[in-house]
């Protein structure tokens, strides 16, 4: 008879190979049963890396992370849209639209992390007339009190225009329960990286990546108690610490890496103890309060308690001093930039960390990706002779 | 047939006028590296309040154009390796990157040395990479940084969102207090609304000038020669001299256009421009068109840092309100992509244009990324011959002549031959 612990693991693995498979899904047929199954419910797309999906749902519709297409589609369309240096996320999501995969969506929100982000906005707006599509402003003047007030009105203002497209007009109470859920949601993201960080051999780092995209692919009400589920589970998972570098993966904040190249990462011998994929889904470093005032809490949550990003520009603390102190806190032995191909967000950070490293003597890594990648072998070679170095040192 | 190779620069009065108060601002940018001068004040070309600056007596150091000096200079190509060995990526903007190879060569180019920052004024008008490019100054010369934070023009009504202009004038606000701290004087009122004053005639007479390319022929072509107009109107806008210069280029352009006078012997084809030209190459560039008697006789570049010619002007009665104005709605920078589209089609349609020409550069994304999507808008939609091209207006790496010639030529090419057929 098989025992517990052999159940529980394989449970995990069921887990996290439907969630791979859900993260590699452009038709969306998770979220379209969802929407079958709940009529009158309508969908509306989420652009990396923020977004505010508290709105979404409070406005009694689903929140859906919209994030490319991977090596799941071809681009035929949009490739004349956007030039060959533009990135492949803009042009697979643009894709998805142009193939009509996203006709189910009632709308998409984009915002200010990017110019090419920025254009497909409107790019979308011109070519998906029917579609409800927004921009919304995150401020960048940090130092400043007037921004989070300033981010509370733009909130006011999506949240109008969600309001009036899904004929639900939210109230406090509404609105506080969404940032319950996704407190609940984002609290044990937490706990899932923390546990990263300390003992890295119990879960890996592509694990936790297919299981917070999925989150984004689904109704959060079902979401919470899968990744509640994989946090019973890990307990009893066997699992045994390898001899790996430690380090701190970077760069990955939008465009959505192979989930084969995050494996081919650990392969080559790194444990990965914190990343920034998904880190809109993910977002806060603490609960948003439940109070009087939601959407001030929101802002003032993004201003004061989120976490670092490549398309945050916060003077209070510069990024490269963001990174070491994480580095130091973490207890890393290194930093591996992983960029997007043509991601000047990314590729401007790493010049910038690269510098600020060096002077740190932290060892670091670049390597670029794209979604589409699926073969690692330079990757490979490059990040094994990387830990070479590090371990046999 | 095409001309025998028309060679055109405007070589005008206001040519040499440009020439000596431009020398005059980097004069004085040399004096603030050598501790004799003003507070250097960086800032960003698209929508800014230089006003302000000029209020407290300071100095405005433009990244932008320092860059694209170095490029038609042809001194880029070994800052931006400079900054490519430090870890900048093939795929980033070489305005920034020649700009970062230059502060790490002592700031010393050939038209001046580029003082210190006091004080990094990143106004974030419509551009991402502003943010990056002033947080890596920041980083570097552990300067004091201001993110004055403007939101993007998102919505589709003509006037941006109430909230959005009182949150930039806040700002304004603040920024007052910043730089009051830093020069130990008050905010002299009456001198900023001179200074306001100064820059709404100057703002009058540019729109005059623009409007007057919708003549036949166009007195000057509304790209390759309103660049050497755009350095004034940044430079030195909101001073005497910045005015003096406008009532010069008017007058200057007025005659010219009262004598029917063009840029080229003949006016074959007049065209729109969209995008930034290829700096290092715009002798090169222009001679494509010349070649062909095609005249621009409006571009989006030249709006780039402001657009007056539907109506906008400083008023020296609401001052922050306007700056405000200026930054958020009034610059192609800060308007979305569809807003774009707009103001190309009135261009087409107001000043008269045979075609589209949109120059696709690799280093700008803002102007460039989804060009494609503008060239469907414009030849489908609206039958408007379009032509896209690509090169970058920073690193010469990316100008392939032969190759941007054979478009070029071939689609003026197709464009005299449909005239013809429609002659016949």
């Amino acid at each position: 008879m098989a025992t517990t612990p052999v159940l529980e693991t394989s449970r995990l693995s069921t887990i996290f190979d439907s969630c791979r498979e859900m993260g590699q899904d452009p038709e969306f047929t998770v979220a379209k049963r969802w929407l079958e199954e709940h009529p009158g419910k309508k969908a509306i797309g989420c652009f990396p890396i923020h977004c505010p999906v508290e709105l979404i749902h409070a406005s009694g519709m689903l929140p859906l992370g919209i994030i490319g297409a991977g090596t799941q589609i071809e681009v035929t369309y949009a490739d004349s849209r956007f030039q060959s240096f533009v990135c492949s996320i803009v042009k697979t999501t643009l894709e998805l639209g142009l193939t009509n995969r996203l006709k189910f969506l009632e709308g998409m929100l984009f915002h200010s992390i990017c110019d090419p982000a920025r254009n497909l906005s409107s790019v979308f707006q011109r070519n998906f007339p029917e579609m409800f599509v927004e921009y919304i402003h995150f401020p960048q003047n940090f130092a400043s009190p007037l921004a989070r007030k300033y981010l509370a009105t733009e909130y006011r203002r999506i949240l109008d225009g969600l309001q009036q497209r899904s004929g639900h007009a939210p109230t406090v109470d509404d609105l506080n329960r969404s940032i319950a859920l996704y407190n609940r949601i984002r609290a044990n993201l937490r706990e899932i990286y923390r546990i990263r960080t300390e003992t890295p051999h119990v879960m890996s780092a592509a694990e936790s990546f297919v299981l917070t995209r999925a989150g984004t692919l689904m109704a959060p009400e079902l979401f919470v108690e899968i990744v509640e589920e994989v946090l019973a589970e890990l307990p009893g998972r066997p699992s045994r610490p390898k001899d790996r570098i430690r380090v701190i993966l970077e760069g990955s904040f939008c465009e959505l890496p192979p989930v084969g190249l995050i494996e081919t990462l650990e392969q080559a011998g790194c444990y990965i103890l914190d990343d920034d994929f998904l880190r809109g889904w993910r977002w806060f470093t603490e609960d948003v309060p439940i109070k009087d005032n939601p959407l001030h809490e929101l802002a003032e949550s993004y201003s004061e308690r989120a976490y670092y990003s490549g398309t945050k520009h916060d003077s209070r603390e510069t990024k490269a001093a963001h990174l070491i102190r994480l580095v130091k806190e973490k207890k890393a032995d290194a930093v591996v930039m992983q960029a997007a191909k043509f991601c000047e967000p990314a590729l401007f950070d790493y010049a910038l960390y690269r510098k600020a490293l060096d002077e740190a003597k932290i060892p670091h890594l670049l390597l670029e990706f794209e979604e589409k990648t699926w073969i690692f072998d330079r990757a490979r070679s490059e990040a094994e002779t990387f830990v070479e170095s590090l371990l046999f040192d | 047939m095409a001309q025998a190779a028309a060679k055109s620069d405007y070589q005008g009065r206001i040519h040499n006028l440009q020439k000596d108060m431009i020398g005059r601002y980097y004069a004085n940018l040399t004096a603030a590296a050598e501790g004799k001068g003003k507070k250097a004040i960086y800032m960003l070309i698209s929508g800014n309040p230089v006003e302000l600056i000029e209020a407290f007596d300071m100095l405005p150091v433009y990244p932008e154009v320092n860059a694209l000096q170095l490029a038609v200079k042809k001194q880029s190509l070994p800052l931006i390796l400079a900054a490519e060995e430090m870890g900048y990526s093939t795929d980033n903007c070489a305005y920034v990157k020649a700009d970062v190879g230059m502060y790490f060569a002592d700031r010393k180019t050939p038209f001046a040395t580029i003082p210190q920052p006091d004080l990094l004024l990143c106004n974030y008008v419509g551009c991402n990479v502003y943010l990056q490019w002033f947080e890596h100054l920041a980083e570097y010369s552990k300067a004091p940084i201001y993110n004055l934070d403007v939101p993007f023009f998102r919505t589709s009504g003509p006037e941006p969102l109430e909230d959005d202009v009182s949150y930039v004038v806040k700002q304004l606000e603040e920024l007052i207090e910043v730089l009051e701290r830093m020069s130990g004087k008050t905010l002299d009122y009456k001198k900023l609304q001179r200074i306001m004053e100064l820059s709404g005639e100057t703002g009058e007479l540019w729109s005059d000038i623009k409007r007057l390319t919708r003549e036949r022929p166009a007195p000057y072509d509304a790209y390759f020669d309103s660049v050497m107009m755009m350095a004034p109107l940044y430079c030195l806008r909101g001073t005497e001299d910045g005015l003096r210069f406008f009532q010069e280029a008017y007058k200057e352009m007025k005659q010219r256009a009262d004598n029917h006078q063009g840029p080229l012997p003949e006016e074959k084809f007049r065209v729109v421009m969209e995008g930034p030209p290829p700096w290092p190459f715009l002798r090169q560039f222009r001679d494509m068109f010349s070649k062909w008697g095609a005249v621009a006789i409006a571009s989006t570049y030249s709006t780039v840092g402001g657009i007056w010619e539907f109506g906008f002007r400083h008023d020296p009665q609401r001052p922050l309100e306007s700056m405000a104005r200026h930054m958020l709605q009034w610059n192609c920078t800060n308007r979305n992509f569809l807003q774009r589209y707009k103001q190309l089609k009135d261009y087409v349609d107001d000043w008269g244009a045979d075609a589209l020409v949109i120059h696709s550069v690799k280093s700008c994304r803002l102007f460039s990324a989804g060009q494609g999507d503008m060239r469907e808008y414009f030849t489908k939609q609206l039958g408007v011959p379009t032509l896209l091209i690509e090169s970058d207006l920073e690193d010469p790496r990316y100008f392939s002549e032969a190759q941007l010639r054979n478009r070029v030529d071939a689609f003026f090419e197709s464009l005299e031959h449909q005239r013809t057929l429609v002659k016949k």
